[in-house]
């Protein structure tokens, strides 16, 4: 199993043996504004090497735009459901606007994870779609996307609505309307149970560890201001004093950029990597919530074929002209839940697999992300420590 | 002197963080008692500390000017076999409840050092005056018990009035005081009367600004709140008195702290219904052709309400100076007190602002503080919920990962608590020294207003002469003498005399007013630059032992990852 670094700049990893070993490896850089006012957008300069035999060479480059690699995640999901799809960085058209620095590196950065995970991951590495995508020139690239809108576009958001129906059909059942269309496994039930409390869970931890984020730049900005105030007051002072108030601000100041640097880290290593976990646990309930589709569907095909028999049973005992048109429909309807049937069976079948996977991956993320976390306060403990250290000796100094 | 006197805090602080070290380290110096005061214990402790943990602190040979964050850190490996092998699973929390300990109780902090001294005085007093402490003598005032009392005097409401009374309890070695501990109640009237009367003795000097009335807010808080808040500003008001070397001293100071019963000053109330006689003075002044001042009550600026005349002078001859053409006969020549003046104004300006700027880190570090504690309890809900529910031996791993950050995030939060009680202590001195300002501004009015006294007098003196002459001049020219101008003319010269009189005294005061003035500078500026050294140096001695701290904290963390 592949695991994905999470790159800084974005440089593509080269590998190690040259042709043996099968290899398909992206990156997602440079990103570009382009456009004005409302209509601005980030470009990116994707670049693949592969010795994939299906693809065109061993170097391709191409330009995408956010929304191609929402074209891509959305026809994964159509194509090979029950696979858990790897999350894509929010929309965010608010922040869009703003487009600083911190908000492109940071999709940047998810956008490279994002394809890098397609491509680590067995079946969706065959696609054709991830060949379009990482092939297809501008053009042809801009009409599949123009495509989409409006016609297989169902975001996650939309069969999650539907989920949310299903549940309500709970208090169907209560109050005698309809019976629940739902698989009666439990231990499916559980992980179901799981994966929505985990959501809850992990959002709020996300949410302070963004807020300890700002909790760092806050402190560093108020260190800023207080040393510029105690050097202000040091020119007051005058002598030794004042040397120790400059002595001091200077060092507040200091500290300060590297509470600001902390504060950087701290977002790219620590929060960022929360909040994948977050977007991959949601991927995931749009999963589940594809496999109630199907279930339902199965279910439906079921309780149509059963009327289908019946109805097929009378015409052939009155002898009807109708049975042959019948016995067609039901033909064709038992070979549609037949394969209803095998595309719920896959979807259970793949989700088993994804899920040890995902457990897996995901230990792993959260354990390098801890790491991070408590290596890079250590560091700004010591920083801070010895900053403050130093100064000691120069204020005994002044004292004596 | 005073650094170590400060240092106990810092050092039972950072012993107690020293404890949780303890349990790690395999070396330590066995000398970890809360005895050692000096700092260059201090620095030997904290240099065995650094030998043994060479990986986690740069070694204090280092040369102070070198940067360590400018100059990049030498790649430590954190991976320190000596640490590791101690233990298997992460450091238990120490107790840290009985190390908190809050910002203003200091009897608290003088439990913990074991000591009440003596020369603990000025420490007790608030944070003035540190350094002023001569070896021995001190006073020690404290404010408690608030209990409402009935006005028993006359009062038009049936039911009286009620106010409050504290009592304040004295401990003091000073000779001149009936004995060591002595006890009165007294109210917060006579706490303004005590502040009257003093800043009409001691004019010139820095009188520290007594607690505001609030009117405002006795009505809108919560009693209990309200009396807490003053008993409090009282307490404060009272040390930093006994903490002026002088007034300390005072009569005023010492009626109000040992005399039981009714407080024996003259309270304002009376001396303004003097107000009665200055409204029938001034139409015998403006009518009556002696105008004179009496030289007694030249030693104080003109009353409000008593000397209607005497204040229309005086404003008169403000405007004449502000305005007039010619300068004034007698002027602040003294440059080195205009120099001074200055900087008084730009100190108070810079002080204000890193006062406020010091807030804003103190919230800093609060806010920091509270958002660990905030992501530690986060991550504990999710270690929690991960073992229930696991499915998958990963699922407990993670678990195990996610309660190592939660706990060290947990502590963390608690040391910036910690840290920040102590900076909050520390960082106080300015704003005491902020509040010091107005009595500097009090005792600058005061030399103003005596010198505008004075060239009042100067001028009304150079006025009466100029009668005189004419008189004088008139008289001559009729044969004999004329009778009527010539008692005026004696009445004048009576007038002359009294004002001279008056200008000997007002002048006096004046000189007298400066050299207060000239002290108290010196005295704020020595004491300040004490205090602010100190305050510097408690500030980042503070930051030190806490960030050692949480250095462990996480690299232990780190390498069970």
């Amino acid at each position: 199993m592949i695991t994905v670094q999470r790159s800084s700049s974005g440089s593509s990893h080269s590998p190690r043996s040259s042709s043996s070993q099968p290899y398909l490896s992206i990156s997602v850089t440079e990103p570009v504004k382009l456009g004005n006012g409302v209509q601005a957008y980030i470009s990116y300069r994707v670049i693949t090497k592969t010795n994939f035999p299906e693809y065109q060479g061993p170097e391709k480059i191409v330009i995408r735009r956010y929304s191609d690699f929402v074209w891509l995640r959305d026809r994964l999901f159509e194509k090979y459901k029950g696979v858990f799809i790897p999350p894509l960085p929010e929309k965010s058209t608010v922040e869009k606007f703003r487009f600083s620095a911190e908000f492109i590196e940071l999709r940047r950065q998810a956008l490279d994870i994002f394809v890098n995970r397609i491509a680590s991951h067995h079946e969706l590495q065959q696609s054709e779609d991830l060949r379009t995508f990482l092939q297809a020139d501008e053009e042809t690239m801009e009409r599949l996307r123009s495509q989409e809108t409006g016609i297989f576009k169902k975001k996650p958001a939309d069969l999650m609505q539907i989920f949310k129906e299903m549940q309500t059909r709970v208090s169907d059942v209560v109050l005698g309307k309809e019976k629940p269309v739902e698989e009666s496994n439990p231990e499916y039930e559980k992980l179901k149970n799981y994966i929505f409390e985990l959501e809850n869970h992990l959002s709020e931890a996300q949410k302070h560890a963004y807020r300890l984020v700002k909790r760092h730049k806050e402190l560093g900005q108020s260190l800023s201001d207080f040393g510029k105030a105690a050097k202000l007051l040091g020119a007051c002072e005058g002598h030794a004093l004042g040397k120790a108030f400059s002595d001091l601000g200077t060092k507040s100041e200091t500290l300060s950029v590297r509470l600001q640097k902390e504060a950087h880290q701290l977002l790219m290593n620590f929060e960022e990597p929360l909040k994948d976990y977050v977007r991959a646990v949601q991927s995931i309930k749009a999963t589940i919530a594809e496999r109630a589709n199907a279930f339902r569907h199965q279910c439906e095909l079921a309780e149509t074929i059963k009327l289908k028999e019946i109805n097929l049973d009378k015409l052939m005992l009155t002898r009807s002209d109708k049975v042959g048109e019948a016995e067609l429909e039901y033909k064709e309807l038992k070979a549609e839940s037949e394969e209803a049937t095998r595309r719920f069976e896959n979807i259970v079948r793949v989700m088993n697999e994804e899920i040890v996977r995902f457990q897996d991956q995901k230990t792993q993320d959260m354990g390098i992300a801890f790491h991070q976390f408590a290596k890079g306060q250590s560091r700004l403990a010591n920083n801070i420590a010895d900053a403050w250290r130093s100064l000691l000796p120069k204020l005994e100094a002044c004292l004596s | 002197m005073m650094g170590s006197e400060n240092l106990d805090s810092e050092e039972a602080h950072m012993y107690a963080s020293r404890e949780e070290m303890e349990n790690l380290v395999l070396d330590e110096p066995s000398n970890n008692n809360n005895g050692t005061k000096s700092f260059s214990d201090y620095r030997s402790a904290m240099s065995s500390l650094a030998d043994t943990h060479h990986p986690l602190s740069s070694p204090m040979a280092a040369p102070a000017d070198s940067d360590p964050l400018l100059t990049p850190p030498p790649f430590r490996d954190f991976r320190n076999p000596n640490v590791a092998t101690d233990n298997s699973s992460y450091i238990e929390p120490p107790s840290y409840s009985d190390v908190i300990f809050s910002p203003f109780d200091e009897n608290a902090v003088n439990e913990i050092n074991g000591v009440d001294s003596p020369g603990r005085s000025s420490d007790s007093s608030g944070f003035l005056s540190k350094s002023t402490s001569s070896s021995s003598d001190y006073v020690k005032i404290t404010v408690s018990n608030p209990q409402k009392e009935q006005e028993t005097s006359n009062s038009l409401v049936p039911g009286g009035n009620t106010y409050v009374t504290y009592l304040i309890t004295t401990r003091t070695n000073i000779p001149g005081h009936n004995g060591s501990e002595f006890s009165v109640r007294r109210r917060f009237k006579d706490v303004v009367t005590l502040s009257d009367r003093l800043a009409e003795s001691y004019r010139g000097f820095f009188i520290p600004p007594r607690p505001d009335k609030n009117v405002v807010e006795s009505q809108v808080m919560q009693k209990q709140e309200f009396v807490e808040q003053r008993r409090v500003a009282l307490e404060k008001y009272l040390r930093r008195l006994a903490g002026h070397p002088v007034i300390r001293k005072s009569d005023e100071l010492k009626v109000f702290l040992q005399v039981q019963g009714k407080l024996p000053l003259p309270t304002s109330t009376d001396v303004a219904s003097r107000m009665l006689d200055g409204a029938v003075k001034l139409p015998k002044q403006l009518f009556g052709e002696s105008v004179a001042v009496a030289p007694h009550e030249v030693v104080q600026p003109a009353k409000g309400a008593r000397d209607l005349l005497r204040i229309f002078k005086e404003l008169k001859q403000s405007m004449a100076n502000d305005w007039g053409g010619s300068k004034p006969p007698v002027v602040e020549e003294d440059k080195e007190f205009l120099k001074k003046k200055e900087r008084m104004h730009d100190l108070e300006q810079q002080l204000s602002n890193a006062s406020q700027q010091a807030e804003s880190l103190v919230k800093g570090q609060q806010d920091m503080g509270e958002t660990m504690g905030e992501l530690g309890l986060a991550f504990i809900k999710l270690t929690k919920f991960e073992n229930e529910e696991a499915i998958f031996n990963s699922q407990r791993a993670r678990a195990a990962d996610m309660k190592n950050v939660a706990t060290a995030a947990v502590k963390a939060s608690r040391f910036y608590r910690e840290l920040n009680a102590q900076t909050v202590k520390h960082l106080d001195t300015l704003h005491e020294y902020l509040g010091l300002m107005l009595s500097v501004h009090g005792a600058f009015s005061d030399r103003s207003s005596a010198l505008l006294t004075v060239q009042t007098l100067i001028s009304e003196l150079s006025s009466l002469h100029l009668r005189a002459e004419k008189l004088e001049a008139a008289s001559s020219k009729i044969f004999g003498g004329d009778r009527s101008r010539i008692r005026k003319i004696e009445e004048l010269k009576e007038t002359i005399r009294v004002t001279e009189d008056a200008k000997h005294v007002a002048t006096g005061e004046y000189e007298r007013i400066k050299e207060n003035n000239r002290s108290e500078l010196e005295r704020l500026g020595r004491e300040r630059r004490a205090d602010f050294l100190n305050m510097l140096k408690g500030f980042v001695l503070n930051q030190c032992p806490q960030s050692y701290a949480s250095v462990k904290r996480w690299t232990i963390f780190f390498l069970h990852l």
